[in-house]
């Protein structure tokens, strides 16, 4: 890596003390001893089991927590000492806590953040014209944000975090809670705006779908030790990334087996129920679909995204073969 | 010379642009609070009548006697109305700094980290309390009644006094919501505790300090130097001399008791924040 690294850790450890009983107090390793690099451009999943020490890493990325041991550079900076300098360049979106004003409305909001960021009258309304029509904001911009829906609001963060152009958006679970519609129009545009301004996106998550859609690239902690990092597509090698299709057909049919790209896992209730895995990298549900319907006819369906438990466990498993 | 007028009014832009933020963010507050517009009626009708209770309870206690402490009603109107306008001034810009467990809950401290602004800076101007409007009204009210009863002349000498004592005390005021502040990210349920040295303190500051016994002199005549808000400045205004062998200027020193109030709140904040972040203190 050259000098082009926007977040860079070297053995990153927090630890807290935890009140136990009466005086007692116990030591809690949260991050331990975690070292990577995160290039210019990069897009990385960072993901983990909840507890994993996720929210713990960004607060040492973003300055609000002083590492115990170990250093971390975000944007070059050293991020408690230059926390100042560093903001005008980093965004963040914490999934459970608003930067926007409740009372306010979003337009009003905006307004607000670009005066906190000392944006120019031409660059303030160049910029917010470009969110609101890329996360289709206009519709509720008048209304106070208290109003808001989930998916409305969410947009509204992630908008907000990027008003000032940074180099780098930390997005902490950013799809939490949102429904399937919302999530998407999230995820294409984080893409867009990626590929517009080659912003560098850092994502914790324990949403596999975000990943797959998001990122290049993953880092998976569990209980603060960093247990991959690589590609997807190393992950997908080493742990199969597989999604499951779960139809429900209108007659009991046989087993489902030997569709393109695609595993018959179990039938239910003698071939009403079956659970079919497929690789989201060589097929798509829709086409999957489409050849089950051939052979029989299909009243419902789900798609079920891989959990994170699961990916931890078999990263694991793979290691101990 | 046009060098010097340029950097003159370079630094003005500087300044009015680092400002800006500040403007903005208080003007938004004041404008979302304007928008309710019958729940803001009723915040300031409240807070009119607490002013007033207070006032009348200053009242009843002066009326009977013949003073407390050396001090009579129309003396006491003058300290009441010192100590209260700076209070309710330093209450409405920034009494919701010692409400940081709030912030702390809804993650809004974090969110301040985001912004490249002082912590502090953006804690105090989050929030603004126009309702005490009205009880800087009531403050205002019995400090004219106050010079107006001891047929103080309103002298060059006795306005720069008065503004100065209210600015200090002001200030002093706001400086011991940010020193309870700073304890809360200790105690996250310290407000009790806190709330003791602050809204004491701004009921020691309306009263003659000279009543009070050692412990208290020692507490609020100089560790958190509320008598030097309103009781010692008055006394300077009246003529009258002061107690603990002060001088009868000693009015005059009020910037000092703000100086070092201020340098404790700091280090308070200072404190507590390094401890918030996990870099000890």
């Amino acid at each position: 890596m050259g000098d082009d690294a926007v977040v860079r850790a070297e053995g990153l450890t927090r630890r807290f003390r935890v009140r136990g009983r009466g005086l007692a107090r116990r030591e809690v390793v949260a991050v331990d001893d975690l070292t990577f690099t995160i290039g210019a451009g990069e897009s990385v999943g960072y993901i983990g089991a909840n507890g994993a020490g996720k929210s713990t890493t960004i607060k040492m990325l973003a300055g609000i927590l002083v590492p115990t041991a170990g250093t971390v550079s975000t944007c070059g900076l050293q991020p408690v000492a230059q926390r100042r300098t560093l903001a005008r360049r980093l965004g963040v979106v914490f999934g459970q806590r608003s930067q926007l004003w409740w009372d306010l409305p979003l337009a009003e909001s905006f307004r607000v953040l670009a005066a906190v960021h000392g944006l120019s009258a031409a660059r303030e309304r160049e910029r917010t014209a470009e969110l609101v029509e890329r996360m289709e904001l206009a519709e509720f911009l008048a209304s106070p944000v208290r109003q808001l829906s989930l998916g409305q609001r969410m947009r509204g963060e992630v908008a907000a975090a990027l008003l000032h152009s940074p180099e780098l958006l930390v997005l902490d679970e950013p799809t939490i809670g949102l429904d399937v519609v919302s999530k998407q129009r999230l995820r294409e545009f984080l893409l867009a705006e990626r590929a517009e301004h080659g912003t560098t996106l850092l994502l914790t998550t324990h949403d596999m779908g975000d990943v797959s859609r998001l990122c290049e690239r993953v880092l998976l902690v569990d209980r603060g030790r960093l247990a991959y990092d690589g590609t997807l597509g190393g992950l997908t090698r080493t742990v199969g990334l597989r999604r499951v299709l779960v139809v429900d057909l209108a007659t009991p049919a046989p087993d489902l087996r030997d569709l393109p790209h695609a595993e018959h896992l179990t039938s239910e209730a003698g071939g009403l129920r079956q659970r079919l895995a497929f690789d989201p990298g060589a097929t798509t549900a829709a086409a999957l679909l489409a050849a089950v319907s051939e052979r029989a006819e299909v009243r419902d369906l789900s798609v079920e995204e891989p959990d994170v438990e699961e990916v931890v466990r078999q990263v694991y498993v793979s290691r101990g073969r | 010379m046009a060098d010097a007028v340029d950097g003159a009014s370079g630094r003005r832009a500087r300044l009015v642009a680092a400002a800006r933020p500040y403007r903005v963010l208080v003007g938004a507050r004041v404008s979302a609070q304007r928008s309710y517009r019958t729940s803001f009626a009723l915040d300031l009708a409240g807070s009119l009548l607490v002013g007033l209770v207070e006032l009348a309870e200053v009242w009843v206690l002066y009326r009977a006697g013949h003073g407390i402490g050396g001090l009579d009603l129309a003396a006491v109107l003058l300290v009441f109305g010192l100590a209260d306008v700076a209070f309710s001034t330093a209450d409405l810009v920034a009494g919701h700094v010692d409400t940081l467990p709030r912030y702390l809950r809804a993650g809004t401290l974090d969110v301040f980290h985001l912004r490249p602004q002082p912590l502090l800076a953006q804690l105090v101007t989050s929030d603004i309390s126009l309702r005490r409007l009205t009880r800087v009204a009531v403050g205002v009210a019995a400090l004219v009644a106050g010079f107006a009863l001891n047929d103080l002349a309103l002298t060059p000498a006795h306005a720069a006094l008065v503004l100065l004592a209210l600015t200090s005390g002001t200030l002093t005021f706001a400086a011991t919501f940010v020193a309870a502040a700073g304890v809360q990210f200790f105690l996250v349920d310290a407000a009790e505790m806190t709330n003791a040295v602050v809204y004491g303190g701004r009921y020691a500051a309306t009263q003659p300090a000279s009543v009070w016994s050692r412990p208290l002199v020692a507490l609020f005549g100089f560790a958190v130097p509320m008598a030097f808000t309103a009781y010692l400045p008055a006394l300077t205004l009246l003529g009258v001399p002061a107690p603990w062998g002060l001088p009868a200027e000693v009015g005059w020193l009020a910037p000092l008791a703000t100086a070092w109030t201020w340098a404790a709140a700091l280090l308070s904040w200072r404190t507590g924040v390094r401890h918030y972040q996990g870099g000890g203190g």
